[in-house]
């Protein structure tokens, strides 16, 4: 359990120790609304944890913030610079300082372990092959898959290849990795590595992590500042701690996991017993 | 009526919007070009699986459809007697018309549906997406280096379906048949012209070139990211493929002749 930093909330404001900042972002995919005005800071060198129900657009905002969909209203701040209104040649340099996790791993599989983590280094730097091949090994040690280097992403299992795209993800020392639902589908072992992985490497590295998940017991464990989205809203944010504490019946439903409340078991439908009347 | 109005205009309105994105990506691609010659790895990995694995194929095919022409302009040529005439007939079809088309059409089937496959794939496991994110621009470091391959590659294999269909048709007619050697090559050499039929045919297969790779790459970079999207998307650059090629066949005939 990490030590929690009670000044956090105090930051909110203070745009020097923010590395990313969302204001008022708007997005909607065709009619549906996906975001409705939401804002937030993502402390720089800090875990935070951007959390919520299934289907509230929390791999949409990873996508924002990478540049890869754009918003049809607000900002997102980047070192000062709004991502949005990047060119594609500007947007492509400033994703080198970003590091990405994808669910599903993302790595390319037409080569090795290996080939995939020097993947982002050949493509960028102009390092010899010596230094790749110690670079590449490196990474792989920090996350315990030195020894699986040859085999083919189809091999690996699925807590092996997440690792391994935290590996590619940490490949070129970004300022900050963007990890989205790590803990999904993941077995104890596996889920408890990860855990541990990136609350070190964000120390070591001296990172800005933001975690995208719906995993509460692992997140709580391991973000310094948490974000809860529902319905295209921020409905609270704060430490653990407050999460844990707060009487508001979004984040209770959440955090405890209750099925109906704020956020409605039931998808919108006509009334159940005028369905069930109509006949055919 | 208004609703068929509308939906009349919707649909008119998405058509341009999706003409306008694939042009703008086309150019895109052509621009990316430079960035690619910079990095001849990456092509000739690309001409290895689009066009020297295309070669079986399109070899094979050549020499049997040279032989089928041997046997049929030799029928055909007989009762003039004019089957001397027999390297002339196959040399001109070859040239000119099957070996850029059949070509093209085999290629679509077998490289364009690898092409779309692959990349469609590619954007289903997110791979496309993970590029992205590694401040490496899928353009250029995907589509261009195929679109280029595959221009290069058509009218190299358009040239070994002409050729090999040629010695087919020598086969048939000259060594089964009977037809005299001399006429078959010398009459050829005399009635094939460099400007008109080969550049012609060299001409046509890099548009098919051009045409065949691009719809095979644009349906996976554009396809639905699912089992069933793409096997959508790979069926589509087939008959897109071989309606285009043959119809673009009929447009370039009619000018150049």
């Amino acid at each position: 359990m990490p030590e929690i930093d009670n000044n956090l909330d105090s930051n909110i404001d203070n745009n020097d120790n923010n590395l990313v900042s969302i204001r008022n972002l708007h997005f909607s995919r065709g009619h549906s609304k996906v975001f409705n005005g939401i804002d937030i800071d993502i402390p720089k060198g800090k875990i935070t944890a951007i959390m919520g129900p299934s289907g509230t657009g929390k791999t949409t905002l990873l996508k924002l913030i990478g540049g890869q969909l754009k918003p049809q209203q607000g900002t997102i701040h980047f070192h000062g610079e709004n991502i949005p209104a990047m060119k594609t040649r500007k947007l492509y340099e400033v994703r080198k300082k970003m590091g990405m996790l994808f669910q599903s791993g993302a790595l390319l599989t037409d080569m090795t372990v290996f080939d995939n983590i020097a993947f982002p280094m050949r493509e960028h730097t102009e390092l010899p092959e010596v230094m790749i091949r110690d670079l590449v090994l490196m990474k792989l040690q920090a996350v315990g898959l030195r020894g699986a280097r040859d085999l083919n992403p189809s091999q690996l299992s699925g807590g092996m290849a997440r690792r391994v795209a935290l590996a590619r993800a940490i490949a070129l020392d970004p300022e900050m990795i963007l990890y989205d639902e790590p803990f999904t589908g993941q077995d104890p072992i596996s889920m408890g590595a990860l855990v541990e992985l990136i609350r070190s490497m964000n120390d070591a590295l001296d990172l800005t992590s933001v975690i995208v998940s719906h995993d509460i017991q692992e997140t709580l464990a391991i973000a310094d500042k948490i974000y809860i989205i529902s319905q295209g809203k921020v409905v609270g944010h704060g430490s653990p701690q407050e999460m844990n504490q707060s009487d508001s019946p979004w984040i209770n439903q959440f955090v405890h996991g209750e099925a109906d409340g704020p956020v409605p078991f039931h998808y919108p439908a006509h009334s159940y017993k005028d369905d069930m009347l109509q006949g055919v | 009526m208004f609703d068929w109005f509308a939906q009349l205009g919707k649909n008119t309105i998405e058509f341009y919007a999706r003409l306008g994105k694939e042009v703008l990506l086309f150019i895109q691609t052509i621009l990316s070009f430079w960035a690619v010659i910079l990095r001849p790895g990456l092509i000739i990995q690309q001409l290895y699986s689009i066009g020297v694995r295309s070669m079986l194929i399109i070899i094979v095919s050549g020499f049997f459809v040279g032989m089928v022409l041997g046997l049929q302009g030799y029928n055909t040529l007989v009762d003039f007697g004019a089957e001397e005439s027999l390297g002339v007939i196959v040399a001109l079809s070859l040239v000119r018309e099957l070996g850029p088309v059949v070509t093209a059409l085999l290629y679509a089937g077998r490289a364009g549906s690898a092409l779309t496959a692959e990349i469609g794939l590619m954007k289903a496991t997110e791979q496309l997406s993970g590029l992205e994110m590694m401040a490496v621009n899928p353009v250029e470091r995907i589509l261009a280096p195929r679109l280029l391959a595959g221009i290069i590659s058509m009218p190299l294999l358009a040239a070994m379906f002409s050729a090999v269909g040629i010695f087919g048709g020598y086969l048939v007619g000259v060594d089964l048949l009977g037809v005299d050697e001399g006429s078959y090559w010398s009459q050829m050499q005399a009635k094939v012209d460099f400007d008109k039929d080969i550049v012609n045919g060299v001409i046509k297969s890099f548009v098919f070139g051009i045409v065949t790779t691009w719809i095979a790459v644009y349906e996976g970079y554009n396809c639905v990211p699912t089992s069933e999207g793409v096997s959508r998307a790979t069926t589509r650059t087939v008959v897109y493929s071989a309606l285009v090629v043959l119809g673009l066949d009929f447009l370039l005939t009619a000018l150049m002749l």
